[in-house]
């Protein structure tokens, strides 16, 4: 239940403002890959690229290749709404619909897409989800409560529960910790840990820390001022990018001495 | 002594130079007010109730304002002079709107019973007391039903096209003519009506219908901007949320931002609604009055309560009344529909956190 993808010298724009340029890296499956960078380096654009999200945004294109499995993402036949079902994706800030309940918000992609399930799938589906994402224990008396009732690294996990619920090949997470507190953060971080065995896992942060302990894979974008399209420094494996990289620009990021 | 205190050196949060007006003194600034006030004019001739108030108001302000300047320094003096002129406009804005509805409620129950609710006025002529409202209560429910499934569907779709599709000159010219259509006057919208119809069907058509048209122009541009201004209420995030999942543009339009725009579409329809129900000119232009019970939208005249209620005062004598009596039945229908929204928003809001 997982896949790779490769880009390929992919450039995003808005209109005709280069966001992001020539991007090319291979997304490993079960593994997690973390971007990491400064504000505005487009790491969080290049993310939303990976399943046509940005797409959302009027006048952002994009040209260059991304394949899963050596299917094209953005081939002229393929629809978008089948790649957001394939690769998956996580806020910033918690964003479980204020209108259903617990148990809805799980089943939200399946409800909301008009899929019929049977009564006793549906409840498989919430539990499995919910396990899934390590809230299960927490919300198992109440799943008829708002979604909104729960706390904020709650309301994330359920986010995340409401993600898995579709099964995705991917799972794509923007700053997932940002608005958390320390112990959320610890949650959803043992939570990556375990989702990659199953999903391959991009995951935009700007916690150093953060990265080096959840990613396998990490991959640094930088920017050469404002105005200026962001770009991919270099990308290895983690151990080696926070010990040994490569570049000058990565290691004056990782270690504080930048800008 | 009032001055604006400078930080003292000592910086102590209890200003010794600074004393506090005791808190009956409110109440005693306002007696005293009144009572000087009616004294002045007891002086210069007789008193009169709005006299009396205008003027005790008057002196409260300025007595209030002058002593908390004195001894509580200048900012808490301007605190208080925005109080009291801030209550004062509400107190104001109150005073038409209660003897309205007392006036209304007065008169009205002078002749407002249930057979006057449930009889029409087929065979009352003179200075007979009988007849009633009930044929006009149902043409009113009828043509005001019949704008609202005309205008909402409208306007609930141009909402959704402006807020979640329209983009670039289309939009544009689309929003400024709907700013343009809810200010057309509402006899033009009557004679709009008229005109359609006598069109199509000829000059001596008379129909319901006629006046929902001409009502449905009214309403459909305040549909519109209510419901506008909730779909831009409802956050981008739940959007994205409902992408990411793989969920298409326009079931996420119907199952999320319609659904969580929901309770306030609703008050919007309804505030619509009421902003109609009331008007009288283009139905006098197009569906007229008249006095047996017609409950066919498309075929002939029908009676309506304003019509209904410019038409009996118009008689005079015994008209006047049951045009009091007309009037109160609309308020309270304005009322219940107005209950019935909050209802309905109730049930569509979102279930808090807590």
């Amino acid at each position: 239940m997982s896949k790779r993808i490769d880009v390929s010298d992919l450039d995003v724009y808005y209109g005709d403002f280069l966001a992001v340029e020539g991007v090319t890296m291979a997304i490993e499956p079960r593994q997690a890959t973390a971007l990491i960078g400064p504000s505005g380096c487009g790491k969080s654009t290049f993310l939303r690229t990976l399943n046509r999200m940005h797409e959302v945004i009027p006048g952002a294109r994009v040209t260059g290749k991304a394949l899963m499995d050596g299917q094209d993402l953005y081939g002229s036949d393929v629809d978008p709404v089948s790649v957001r079902r394939q690769i998956g994706m996580v806020f910033q800030r918690p964003n479980p619909f204020p209108t259903m309940s617990i148990a809805d918000n799980v089943l939200a992609g399946a409800k909301l897409n008009n899929r019929r399930m049977s009564k006793g799938d549906a409840q498989d589906l919430v539990e499995q989800s919910l396990r899934g994402a390590n809230l299960w224990n927490e919300v198992k008396e109440r799943l008829e409560r708002p979604g909104s009732s729960l706390s904020g690294g709650q309301q994330q996990r359920l986010c995340i529960a409401r993600a898995i619920a579709v099964r995705p090949q991917v799972l794509l997470m923007d700053e997932p910790c940002s608005a958390l507190d320390p112990i959320s953060t610890l949650a959803i971080e043992d939570l990556i840990a375990e989702l990659k065995s199953d999903y391959t896992i991009v995951i935009v942060t700007h916690n150093m820390q953060q990265a080096a302990r959840v990613s396998d894979k990490t991959a640094f974008f930088n920017i050469a001022g404002t105005g200026k399209p962001g770009k991919l420094i270099e990308m290895d494996d983690t151990a080696t990018m926070f010990s040994s990289p490569r570049e000058q620009a990565t290691e004056d990021y990782i270690s504080g001495r930048f800008g | 002594m009032a001055v604006d205190t400078a930080p003292a050196s000592g910086s102590s949060l209890v200003d010794p130079g600074q004393g506090r007006l005791p808190s009956w003194s409110t109440g005693a600034f306002a007696a005293g007010g009144l009572a000087v006030a009616f004294l002045l004019l007891l002086a210069l001739g007789s008193p009169t109730v709005a006299g009396v108030v205008g003027l005790g108001a008057v002196l409260f302000a300025v007595a209030s304002t002058v002593a908390s300047f004195v001894v509580e320094g200048r900012r808490r003096a301007v605190d208080r002079l925005a109080t009291t002129l801030v209550s004062g406009a509400f107190l104001l804005a109150l005073i038409p709107l209660v003897s309205l509805i007392l006036l209304v409620v007065g008169r009205g129950m002078e002749s407002f019973s249930w057979t006057f609710l449930t009889t029409n006025m087929v065979g009352i002529f003179g200075d007979m007391t009988e007849g009633g409202i009930a044929h006009a209560i149902v043409g009113t429910l009828l043509i005001t039903l019949a704008a609202a499934v005309i205008s909402v569907p409208i306007g609930l779709l141009t909402a959704i096209y402006l807020v979640e599709y329209g983009r670039g000159p289309l939009a544009r010219s689309i929003t400024f003519l709907v700013d343009v259509m809810t200010g057309i006057p509402s006899i033009v919208a009557g004679l709009f009506g008229f005109a359609l119809f006598t069109l199509i069907f000829g000059p001596a058509y008379r129909a319901g219908i006629m006046g929902a048209v001409a009502l449905a122009l009214l309403m459909t541009p305040v549909v519109i901007r209510s419901v506008e201004e909730m779909l831009r209420l409802v956050p981008n995030e739940l959007r994205e949320a409902s992408y990411a999942l793989g969920v298409p543009k326009w079931l996420t339009i119907v199952k999320v931002v319609l659904r969580t725009a929901a309770a306030g579409i609703v008050t919007g329809v309804m505030l619509a609604l009421a902003r109609v129900i009331g008007e009288t000119a283009p139905l006098l232009l197009t569906v007229g009055l008249v006095a047996q019970m017609n409950s066919n939208l498309f075929e002939g005249r029908m009676a309506t309560l304003p019509v209904f209620a410019f038409r009996q005062y118009e008689q005079g004598g015994t008209g006047i009344d049951r045009a009091w009596a007309a009037a109160l039945t609309l308020i309270l229908i304005v009322m219940l529909l107005n209950l019935a929204a909050r209802l309905i928003s109730r049930w569509f809001t979102p279930k808090g956190a807590r």
